[in-house]
C-alpha cells in the first residue's frame, strides 16, 4: 500500500519490513522523527525501544543487542553519530550486523539544523579508530531510503558489519510516497551469539585479542571481507546520455538534483550523464571507469567544502574532476549548477 | 575421601580463551578480584545458573573476566558495561546478565550509563569492584581514591580541592527509586567473604526471579597499586577504606518487588501491516491526474499556524492517490522564523529531481511577506494565488495570472478561519483541474472524522472552488 511519509518514517517503516527486533536512540534534529516513529510503533509490536541516556548509551545498547543475534538499529545526526564513533570501531572489531542512520546537518560543532554532506568523511572513511570499514547506503529519495532501509539489514546479517544510511536534513524532512509491502528478507543464522541457553556458553563477543599474532590475523580477515564486499556490494546509478560530453555526480539529495540538471542540459543539446553512487562503501570506481572516458569533463557536487570528490577523484586518476560545494544548509539552485556545468563543459573545449 | 573443596564448575577447567597460561588467571597475587570470582561462580553453580548467565565484561582489571566463566561473554568498550548490558539483557529477557566493572569503569567514564541503567530498573545484576584506583592502567587517581591516597596522578595525595571527593557509589544508587537491591561488600577477610556470598547469592536469586536491577560494590584489594603486601592490603581495607566506605545493605526491596517482564518478540507482516494501518491493494485504476506539462511545481507560503505545511500536504496525498509521482519538502531553519512558513509541493508523471522548488508554477501566498518574497520568483505565465484577506497592496512587479482569494473571510464565513487552507485547496483544485470537487469531498470525508469539523472543510472547499469557477 501506498503511504506518504518523510523519509526519516521511512527508515523506521523499512526497518520494520525487515524485522528489525530493537531500536535504541537519542534525540536530535533533524533526525527525531526516526525516533517518534520508532517509538510508535516498535513498542506496540512487542519489540524493543529505549531512549537512551545519550548517543554513546545507544550505540554501546546496540552493541549489546548486536552481540545478542538481534537486528537492531540507531539513527542520529551529525553531532551524535560523531558520539557513537567510538562504539561503532568496536561494532567493527567484534564484526556485529547493525544498521545505523545519519541524517546529516550542518557542522562543525554545532552547525545548524540544515542539510550538507558534510559528514562524509566521518561515516565513509571510518570516524573511529582503527583499521575497519563500515558499509554505507546512500539514498536520494524518500523510496529509496525505505529500500535501502530494508536491504541495510540483510547487508549487515551477510557481512557481519555495521551498516551505515547516509542520509541528511532535507531527504530526512521530505515526504513522499513509499509502497509497502511484505519483501523476503535474509536473516542469517547467528550461531556466534549470545544466548541464555547452554548452546551459547561458549560464545564470546570481542574486539580484543591480546596476542599480536592474533590481532593481526584477525584484522587481516576482516579486510579480507572487506575485498570481497568491495567486489560484491558497490552500487551506483547511471543516467542520461549514452556517450557524454560532460558527466555529473553526486550522491543522496545531490545527486537527485543533478539528474534534474542532466535534462535540463539534455533539452539544451548537451549529452550529460549522471553517475549517482548508492553504496559510498563500497565506492562504485569500476561505473566512474566505465562511463568516463578519457578527456571528459566530470562536475562533482556535493554539500560541503570537497570530501566526496575525493573518491571521485580517487576512481578517476589522471582525470579533471571539478567540485562544486554548497554549504551551511543551503542547497543549489538548478540554473546554478546548469552554469557551472556549462562553465566546466566550456573550459574543457578551451583546453 | 570427601571432596570439601574443588573448582567451581563455573569456571573453565583449563581456560582455553586466555592466549598463554591456562591453568593460571591474570590477577596479581593478593588481588580481590580473584576471590569475588570465585565467589560468584560458586553462587551460580549452586543456583543453577550457568547456561542463563551472560557475561559484560569492563575495560580494566576485569578485562578478561570471559577467560574464567564458562559462560556465553561480551566485551563492551570502557566504561560501557552497563549500556552493553541494558541491550544483551533486552535481547534476552530470560538471560542472567552481569556486568562486571571497576570503579575507573563505572564511577568515572561510565557513571551514566551506569545510573541510568538502574534507574530504569533493568533485569541485570552489576558487580562494582572498587580499589580505590586505577589497577590495569597503572595505579592511577580513581573517583574512589581516598582522601590523601596517593597515586601516579596524586603523587602527593588526592586533594579534596583538586579532585574533589571520593565518590559513594552505592549510596548514589539507593538514592533513586527503580534498584531492587543495593549492597557493599568486602573479600578481605573470611567474616565478609562469607557475607558477601550471601549478598551475591541473593542477587543472582533477583536476577533468576527477573526482580530487577542489582548493584553489588565490592571492596577490592590492589597490593600492586596501592603498594602493600596482601595482608597489609586486607588490613587497610578493613581498617582505613571501610571508614570512607561501609559495608552494608543500603537498599532491599527484594521480598516486595515482583517479576520485570520485558518483551523482545518477532512478528510477521501481518501484525506490522495492522500497525501501521495498511489496507490490501484493490486492483488500481485510479487515472492519473491530466496535466498540460510533466511536472508542477507548487510553493505553499504563509504564517505559521495558516495550516500551510498540511496545505502542501493535501496536495500530495491527493496527488499521490491518483498515481502521480509527488514530493513534499517543508521550508527549513531560519526561513521559519520571522514569521513565513513555505513548503514546495512537485506533482510529476514521471520520477521526480529536484524536490526544492525555486521559480513555482502555482504560488499560494497567504500573507504578504510570503508574496514578496516568492511572488517575483513565479514562472513565466505562473498561477499566483494571493490572500485578499490579509493583502490588500499587491507588489507591482508581479507578473503571470495572478488571483486574489479572501481565503480567511471565506473560512472564517465557513465557520472557522483555520480552514482557509481548504478554501485555497478549492480554488487550486478548480484553476489548476488537477482535482475534482467530487475528488476533495471524498479526500476530506477520509481526513475529517468528526461531522462538524467535515461540514466546516467542505464549505470552505465549495467556497474555494466557486470563485474559482467565476474569475
Amino acid at each position: 500500500m501506498k503511504k506518504l511519509v518523510k523519509g526519516n518514517e521511512a527508515v523506521v517503516i523499512g526497518a520494520l519490513v525487515a524485522g528489525c527486533d530493537a531500536y535504541y536512540g537519542y534525540p536530535i534534529t533533524p533526525a527525531s522523527e526516526i525516533a517518534h516513529a520508532a517509538s510508535e510503533n516498535f513498542l506496540p509490536l512487542g519489540k524493543v525501544f529505549v531512549q537512551a541516556e545519550c548517543e554513546v548509551g545507544a550505540i554501546n545498547m546496540v552493541f549489546g543487542a548486536a552481540s545478542s543475534g538481534q537486528r537492531v538499529m540507531t539513527a542520529s545526526s551529525g553531532p551524535g553519530v560523531s558520539l557513537k564513533m567510538e562504539g561503532i570501531s568496536y561494532l567493527a572489531g567484534a564484526q556485529l550486523p547493525c544498521v545505523i542512520v545519519d541524517v546529516q546537518r550542518v557542522g562543525p560543532g554545532l552547525g545548524n539544523i540544515g542539510p550538507e554532506q558534510s559528514d562524509y568523511f566521518q561515516v565513509v572513511k571510518g570516524g573511529g579508530h582503527g583499521d575497519y570499514r563500515a558499509i554505507v547506503l546512500a539514498p536520494a529519495s524518500v523510496e529509496e531510503t525505505y529500500r535501502m532501509s530494508i536491504e541495510a539489514f540483510d547487508l549487515a546479517d551477510k557481512w557481519r558489519s555495521p551498516v551505515f544510511i547516509l542520509t541528511d536534513a532535507t531527504l530526512g524532512q521530505m515526504m513522499e510516497p513509499i509502497d509497502i509491502r511484505e519483501v523476503e528478507t535474509h536473516r542469517s543464522e547467528k550461531p556466534w551469539a549470545l544466548d541464555a541457553k547452554p548452546h551459547s556458553n561458549d560464545n564470546l563477543v570481542t574486539s580484543i585479542y591480546l596476542d599480536f599474532d592474533d590481532m593481526e590475523e584477525h584484522i587481516n580477515g576482516l579486510h579480507a571481507k572487506y575485498a570481497e564486499i568491495s567486489e560484491q556490494e558497490a552500487k551506483a546509478e547511471v543516467y542520461g546520455a549514452d556517450v557524454p560530453d560532460i558527466v555529473l555526480t553526486g550522491y543522496g539529495i545531490t545527486g537527485r538534483m543533478l539528474r534534474s540538471v542532466v535534462d535540463q542540459l539534455n533539452e539544451r543539446g548537451i549529452d550529460a550523464t549522471l553517475i549517482r553512487p548508492q553504496t559510498l562503501w563500497p565506492f562504485p570506481s569500476r561505473t566512474y571507469q566505465d562511463v568516463v572516458k578519457p578527456g571528459i569533463p566530470v562536475l562533482s557536487v556535493e554539500l560541503s567544502c570537497g570530501q566526496f570528490v575525493e573518491d571521485v577523484r580517487l576512481a578517476l586518476p589522471g582525470h579533471k574532476v571539478k567540485h562544486y560545494g554548497r554549504v551551511g544548509g543551503n542547497l543549489p539552485e538548478l540554473g546554478e549548477l546548469v552554469e557551472q556545468a556549462e562553465m566546466l563543459l566550456q573550459e574543457a573545449r578551451n583546453d | 575421601m570427601t571432596k570439601v573443596f574443588e573448582k567451581s564448575p563455573a569456571f573453565f577447567d583449563t581456560f582455553t580463551r586466555k592466549p598463554s597460561m591456562q591453568k593460571t588467571t591474570h590477577y596479581c597475587p593478593g588481588c580481590g578480584h580473584g576471590t569475588l570470582n570465585k565467589i560468584i561462580a560458586d553462587q551460580i553453580a549452586e543456583l543453577g545458573l550457568q547456561d542463563q548467565a551472560i557475561f559484560v565484561g569492563p575495560v580494566g582489571c576485569g578485562v578478561f573476566i570471559y577467560y574464567y566463566f564458562e559462560s556465553a561473554s561480551v566485551s563492551a568498550a570502557h566504561g560501557r558495561a552497563s549500556a552493553v548490558a541494558t541491550g544483551v539483557a533486552r535481547a534476552n529477557p530470560d538471560s542472567v546478565t552481569i556486568s562486571y566493572q571497576g570503579d575507573g569503569d563505572l564511577a568515572a567514564i561510565g557513571t551514566s550509563n551506569a545510573i541510568h541503567a538502574a534507574n530504569r530498573g533493568e533485569n541485570m545484576i552489576v558487580f562494582f569492584v572498587n580499589n580505590n584506583i586505577y589497577g590495569m592502567t597503572g595505579g592511577q587517581l580513581a573517583p574512589t581514591t581516598l582522601i590523601d591516597q596517593t597515586s601516579t596522578t596524586s603523587p602527593t595525595g588526592r586533594s579534596i580541592v583538586n579532585d574533589g571527593y571520593p565518590l559513594k557509589m552505592a549510596e548514589m544508587m539507593a538514592g533513586l527509586e527503580a534498584p531492587t537491591l543495593v549492597a557493599r561488600v568486602g573479600v578481605n577477610t573470611p567474616k565478609n567473604v562469607r557475607q558477601a556470598t550471601k549478598v551475591i547469592k541473593k542477587g543472582l536469586e533477583v536476577q533468576r526471579d527477573k526482580k530487577g536491577y542489582v548493584f553489588i560494590e565490592v571492596l577490592s584489594q590492589c597490593p600492586t597499586n596501592w603498594k602493600k603486601d596482601p595482608k597489609d592490603s586486607c588490613d587497610w581495607i578493613d581498617e582505613v577504606v571501610c571508614q570512607q566506605y561501609p559495608l552494608g545493605i543500603f537498599k532491599d526491596l527484594v521480598d516486595e518487588r515482583g517479576e520485570v517482564k520485558r518483551r523482545a518478540e518477532r512478528v510477521e507482516f501481518d501484525a506490522l501491516a495492522e500497525q501501521l494501518g495498511l489496507t490490501t491493494d484493490d486492483e488500481d485504476n485510479t487515472q492519473k491526474i491530466e496535466m498540460l506539462q510533466d511536472e508542477l511545481r507548487f510553493k505553499f507560503a504563509g504564517f505559521g499556524g495558516q495550516g500551510i505545511l498540511s496545505l502542501g500536504m493535501m496536495v500530495s496525498q491527493l496527488s499521490m492517490e491518483r498515481n502521480m509521482e509527488v514530493t513534499w519538502l517543508p521550508s527549513y531553519g531560519p526561513e521559519m522564523r520571522g514569521g513565513v512558513a513555505n513548503c514546495s509541493v512537485v506533482v510529476g508523471k514521471k520520477a521526480i529531481g529536484s524536490p526544492a522548488v525555486e521559480n513555482p508554477h502555482v504560488l499560494v501566498a497567504l500573507n504578504r511577506p510570503s508574496l514578496e518574497k516568492f511572488g517575483p520568483l513565479v514562472a513565466k505565465d505562473g498561477l499566483i494565488i494571493y490572500n485578499s484577506s490579509l493583502i490588500d497592496q499587491v507588489p507591482d512587479t508581479l507578473s503571470g495570472r495572478v488571483y486574489p482569494l479572501a481565503a480567511t473571510d471565506l473560512a472564517s464565513e465557513a465557520g472557522n478561519v483555520k480552514a482557509a487552507n481548504v478554501v485555497v485547496l478549492g480554488f487550486v483544485a478548480q484553476k489548476t483541474g488537477m482535482f475534482s470537487l467530487a475528488d476533495l469531498e471524498g479526500f476530506l470525508s477520509e481526513t475529517f472524522k468528526k461531522p462538524a469539523l467535515l461540514e466546516i472543510n467542505l464549505k470552505a472547499a465549495r467556497a474555494g472552488w466557486d470563485v474559482a469557477e467565476k474569475v
